[in-house]
């Protein structure tokens, strides 16, 4: 059984995802779906609590999820279904705020869930609009999911003088 | 770290060419000229790079006015990297809560 997060960054803007899950995919794909339900795991760091999850899920449909932590700070995701094909597929435009913060760029996510033997992997890939824009995702926290091996970082980290 | 500040490392890191100087100068400081030649890019380019890496505190020049070597800075490279670490926990608390919510649907059998 591996339950590993696994992230890589693939060419110069994506960022790839990768978790299985002990459980088959009609579960997963309701778990992160489904609002009372993404509520209870989708939390973010202790002290943050998911407090609106609206989602008009269909090709076109828009979403908008907030969550509120500590001192009334606030983060925003908002964006649009481009393809919404339960139980395995969905792509959206993914745009976060923090409120008061400055504005961040749209990236395209692309999420799928595979079956094997009842257990399930979730692939996730984000598409950046640049470079740039994956770097400066991943130092501001705000990419789902993206708790991320940076490219490069670890292999020249192993170079450096103890 | 100030948020500031690691948005300046990562952008510093998410450049091929500077991450191949810092990778360069993990063997050991060099000069603008030294770091000229095996890049194959022109000095001002070079500069343009190192004036990036040393905004963003992940390498120092030397005083030397003529030479100013370069060194990298392993302490802004451990910082970012610990950062990273700290978000993946994030995200794999995000999916432990996950795995523990199928077990339970999983024991309460489907319900439409």
């Amino acid at each position: 059984m591996n339950n590993t997060l696994n992230v890589t960054t693939a060419g110069d803007r994506e960022l790839v995802v990768v978790r299985e899950f002990d459980a088959p995919r009609n579960l997963v794909w309701r778990a992160m779906n489904k609002p009372d339900l993404l509520k209870r795991w989708l939390t973010g760091p202790p002290g943050w609590e998911m407090t609106v999850c609206e989602d008009d899920a269909r090709e076109g449909g828009s979403f908008r999820w907030e969550w509120s932590g500590p001192d009334a700070a606030k983060l925003v995701m908002t964006g649009v279904y481009q393809e919404y094909l339960p139980p395995d597929r969905c792509v959206r435009t993914e745009r976060f705020e923090m409120v008061g913060g400055p504005p961040m760029g749209e990236q395209l996510a692309t999420l799928e869930l595979v079956e094997t033997a009842g257990r399930t992997k979730l692939t996730v890939r984000i598409a950046f609009p640049s470079p740039e824009a994956r770097a400066g995702a991943m130092a501001s926290g705000m990419t789902e999911g993206m708790a991320a091996g940076y490219d490069g970082l670890e292999a020249l980290l192993a170079t450096l003088p103890a | 770290m100030a948020t500031a500040r690691l948005d300046a490392t990562f952008m510093a890191l998410a450049d091929p060419t500077r991450r191949a100087i810092l990778a360069r100068l993990a063997a050991g400081e060099a000069t603008v000229m030294e770091l000229v030649a095996p890049f194959k890019l022109s000095q001002p380019a070079i500069s343009k790079h190192l004036k990036v890496l040393e905004r963003a505190g992940l390498i120092s020049r030397g005083r030397d006015k003529q030479k100013r070597p370069c060194r990298i800075e392993v302490a802004a490279l451990a910082e970012a990297d610990a950062w990273l670490e700290g978000y993946r926990k994030l995200w794999e608390a995000n999916f432990d809560r996950l795995d523990d919510l199928l077990a339970e649907m999983k024991r309460e059998g489907e319900r439409p």
